[in-house]
């Protein structure tokens, strides 16, 4: 018996090859549909992508990135390999370690748990958006005087993390801070750290 | 030291110190929480492939069938590596898989998810071997020893002193007890491994994630037929290392292996659930303990057997430590190990104290219950029987517990074990352990120059993990040569420096700040000569301060001025680790804890968490309070919900994800609270390394806490709450 290991075999060519010919069938249904339908059809963004690398355009810290990727990269391979912002980490294959936190138009969200794809046309903001040279945001001031980083990998999305918590909420207390806070793991033990610098920015009314 | 002047190299007066012992923000903080430091995974040089690894999914098997030509084919894939410790992939001869994520290929292709596909494309068929992974059961490994005739049991040995079959028929009170603490792993988040780039054919430039950077160049050079010369690592921001980062690893050096044949720089680093099976483990320990003790609390007897794994090597915590801290006139220990297919053990924090502290200090607190004495007067009282090397410390030790005791209000609020009483399910209680560990300067030495500019750099081989050495070493220059930190630069992280030892064992930061307190001094004081020469002052009236240099307290020039005078090019030192004067070795701590248990549900929350911890001259508090709060945090999480679980049907690793492996979250620690010892006893003696000694005491205390609330121990760590409920059940506390 021969054993491919991990289920699925070479699902790439066969998950493109489907799509493909699904491409293919709905060009044919528009040309049948009468030709007014088929331009709307056409002026419509598809939501059908074919499998093979293709334009993706991200908007990354204000700026437009224009990339050739396949569909299944995610946001974080994306920022990391692509576009060299490395502050957002790979910790696990799909992340619920919230090193890879960045934010989505407002929304914090975990960078390995959404295609590149499927965030074109969105505002993305990573920890390099938080500062610009000397300049910096009041989160990471607060986590490196309250010391809140030790070997500093799981930081960046800590950051960007309680960034996002405070925009939010502002004026939040010890109790909610820590339920707040809960998606992003640190293994040294820095949380005392992020909690005091979390504190005090919230004391500020969430600078 | 500041009394001792007669010494070459000295700390400064307390009290005149301007940064030393201060809290001061790290020098690297910005870098990091900006993301702008670059770690080994974030190094993306031009064209860099990206790999991905086939493991084995057996615990023990050979390779009955290994075609890697379907990954050669999939469009992208540059090269696809068999490891030799699994497969010769030219003579088809499997070796022994012997544990489940064991390496066996390796794909380096133009994008991850198309090394991931090469991966997927490989065909691969076993013959799967018997196995044992039950490490708790040493019966279970008896009995498959038997059966197979394959090795499950090794006997590590056993000693013994006194008497202690007289000993316990003479004591007034018995206990006998079954504990244990199951093997963690380092779960490093950065996982292991590099970023390979040759030069040619005959140079290799590497971005390697570890606490190793001089150390490693040869474990390169030697197995790629490399000059050490033409290897240079590099290493300057790695993502924890907790002690499995030492070495170049078989991953590693087929990293290297493919950027050489695909002549394109290729980063390997481990999937999580490799990093969790194969790039180290803590071993396990459980163990059967009689301990018996006279009618007013001292302990007369012990006698103990501990068994648990280290792995394939048939290891299990250290016989000649156990008991931990403590030694009794009359004592019996064994030690037996299980050779388990489980990935292989590395120094884990403080190795083994964690487990020795966990299988110590849990039954002199049940033998305190039974004498129904307070269990910080059973420890108080057996003081006397602190181990032998250690018992220059018996005060520090009762100093120590005093602080801690008031800081938690221990008398206040201890109760008998079980009778706090209270309404509803909740139940609170209190429990203390000690730890030591030894720590020491490690080896070090630095190139330190003073530029004519008054600017200042040092070069060193040594590293950085987190644990604040960067901001050690800049804060010992900026001291001694009466400069801002800003005006101070630090260079690590390359193996071309001056070599450092590894950082493992609490030995860097003593290694390094002597290291650059003797370069600084002898600097200044060749400065100050000049200075002298120049001004018409004595040499021996004059000091660095404030970027001045003052005679007798009056200013004579600048620093800028000063450093002038070394002529047109920088003036150059070498500085070396220097224990006498400017280090120590061997400190202690005390741990106390408040917890609560849930009695219906089994959940544990940590209320109220003191640390009082001794590591003589403090350099820079902040960072050191950093670190105790982290080996807290840490002694939180293997106390209450880490471990590996292994799965005995199938010989696998059951929860090697980031879900199923669980580290606390922030909302999971509780109120921690750190008190340095520092009288003028720790100052004197100079810098003690401390990343060790905070991360002992937490399993032991945190267990002694629960019994305390509930009546009843929960013998085996972590004390999930399945394991609560299993106690309450058959301690008919529930």
């Amino acid at each position: 018996m021969k054993d491919r290991q991990h289920a699925g075999g070479n699902t790439t060519v066969s998950r493109r090859a489907f799509l493909q010919g699904s491409g293919a069938a709905m060009a044919a249904t528009a040309i049948a549909t009468g030709a007014n339908e088929a331009v709307a059809e056409a002026e419509k963004p598809s939501r059908l992508r074919s499998a093979g690398p293709q334009k993706v355009v991200l908007t990354v810290n204000g700026k437009q990135h224009t990339l050739m990727l396949e569909p299944r990269v995610t946001l974080l391979e994306a920022l990391r390999n692509d576009l060299n912002l490395t502050g957002a980490k790979e910790v696990g294959n799909v992340s619920n370690d919230g090193a890879d936190t960045v934010i989505i138009d407002g929304k914090p969200v975990f960078a390995s748990t959404r295609l590149a794809i499927e965030v074109e046309g969105k505002n993305i903001t990573t920890v390099e958006g938080l500062s610009e040279g000397k300049n910096v945001d009041e989160v990471i001031t607060a986590f490196v005087k309250h010391d809140a980083t030790q070997c500093g990998y799981c930081t960046p999305g800590f950051v960007v993390a309680v960034r996002a918590f405070l925009n939010k909420n502002p004026g939040a207390n010890l109790e909610q801070i820590r339920k707040g806070l809960g998606g992003n793991i640190c293994r040294c033990g820095t949380y005392a750290g992020v909690t005091d610098a979390a504190v005090e920015l919230c004391k500020q009314g969430g600078a | 030291m500041a009394d001792e002047p007669n010494l070459e190299y000295f700390w400064p007066p307390r009290e005149e110190n301007v940064l030393i012992g201060k809290d001061i923000q790290r020098i690297d903080g910005i870098a990091k929480a900006t993301g702008r430091a670059k770690y080994s995974s974030d190094i993306n040089t031009p064209g860099t492939l990206f790999a991905k690894l086939l493991t084995s999914n057996q615990a023990a098997a050979k390779i009955k069938m290994l075609n890697i030509e379907p990954a050669k084919k999939v469009p992208g894939v540059r090269a696809v590596y068999v490891f030799p410790s699994a497969y010769d992939i030219a003579t088809g001869e499997s070796k022994e898989i012997r544990w489940d994520g064991a390496p066996i290929v390796a794909v380096a292709a133009d994008r991850p998810e198309i090394a991931a596909d090469g991966v997927r494309a490989i065909e691969i068929e076993y013959e799967p071997l018997p196995f044992f992974v039950d490490e708790e059961d040493l019966a279970g490994a008896e009995k498959a020893q038997e059966e197979t005739g394959i090795e499950r049991v090794k006997s590590l040995g056993d000693n013994t002193e006194g008497d202690v079959e007289s000993a316990l028929s003479e004591a007034a009170v018995v206990h006998k007890g079954y504990y244990g603490i199951h093997t963690i792993s380092h779960c490093c988040l950065e996982p292991h491994g590099s970023h390979c780039e040759w030069d040619g054919n005959d140079k290799l430039e590497v971005h390697l994630s570890t606490q190793n950077v001089s150390g490693t160049p040869g474990q390169f050079a030697g197995p790629l037929g490399l000059e050490q010369t033409a290897v240079h690592v590099q290493g300057h921001y790695e993502g924890g290392g907790f002690g499995s980062k030492f070495a170049a690893d078989e991953w590693d050096l087929a990293c290297a292996e493919m950027a050489k044949t695909t002549g394109k720089p290729v980063r390997l680093m481990l999937d999580r659930a490799t990093e969790l099976k194969i790039a180290g483990t803590r071993p396990s320990g459980f163990i059967d303990v009689t301990i018996a003790a006279d009618a007013e609390g001292n302990i007369i007897a012990w006698d103990s057997h501990h068994w648990g794994t280290s792995g394939m090597a048939g290891g299990t915590v250290t016989l000649g430590k156990i008991p931990y801290v403590f030694d009794f006139a009359n004592r019996n220990r064994k030690a037996t190990g299980l050779v388990c297919n489980t990935g292989p053990n590395r120094a884990w924090r403080a190795p083994p104290h964690p487990q020795l502290c966990a299988l110590t200090m849990t039954a002199m607190d049940d033998l305190a219950a039974k004498l129904e004495m307070d269990s910080y007067d059973l420890f108080m009282k057996n003081l006397p029987n602190v181990s032998k090397g250690i018992d220059d410390r018996i005060d520090v030790y009762a100093e120590q517990m005093k602080i801690a005791a008031e800081m938690i209000d221990w008398k206040a609020k201890w109760h008998p074990h079980g009778k706090g009483g209270g309404e509803g399910a909740v139940k609170r209680g209190l429990g203390m352990a000690l730890h030591t560990w030894g720590g020491g300067a490690g080896p070090c030495t630095c190139l330190l120059k003073v530029h004519p500019d008054g600017s200042v750099e040092t070069f060193l081989g040594s590293q950085d993990l987190g644990t604040g050495t960067r901001t050690v070493i800049a804060i010992v220059m900026a001291e001694t040569f009466g400069l801002t930190l800003d005006d101070v630069k630090v260079n690590l992280g390359s193996s071309r420096y001056p070599k450092s030892g590894a950082s493992g064992g609490s030995i860097t930061v003593g290694g390094v700040s002597s290291t650059h307190r003797m370069a600084a001094q002898k600097a200044l004081r060749q400065i100050f000569n000049l200075v002298a020469a120049k001004y018409d002052v004595k040499a021996d009236t004059l000091a660095a301060k404030g970027g001045q240099i003052l005679s007798d307290g009056k200013p004579v020039c600048s620093w800028k001025q000063a450093a002038g005078l070394v002529g047109p090019m920088p003036l150059e030192v070498q500085g070396e680790t220097t224990r006498e004067g400017l280090t120590s070795a061997t400190v202690g701590g005390v741990q106390m804890v408040e917890v609560s248990v849930n009695t219906e549900t089994g959940v544990i929350r940590i209320n109220d968490f003191v640390c009082v911890q001794d590591c003589g001259l403090i350099i820079d508090e902040l960072t050191a309070r950093s670190q105790v709060l982290g080996g807290m945090i840490m002694g939180i999480s293997y106390a209450l919900t880490e471990e590996r679980i292994m799965d005995s049907h199938t010989g696998r690793y059951l929860n090697a994800d980031l879900e199923n492996y669980k580290l606390p979250r922030i909302g999971d620690i509780g109120n921690l609270r750190v008190k340095m010892y520092q009288p003028a006893s720790e100052y004197n003696r100079g810098v003690v390394g401390l990343g060790e000694p905070p991360v002992i005491s937490p399993g032991a205390a945190i267990s002694n806490a629960v019994a305390n609330a509930t009546g009843v121990r929960v013998p085996v760590l972590p004390l999930t709450p399945q394991r609560v409920l299993d106690a309450l059940q058959k301690g008919g506390a529930a």
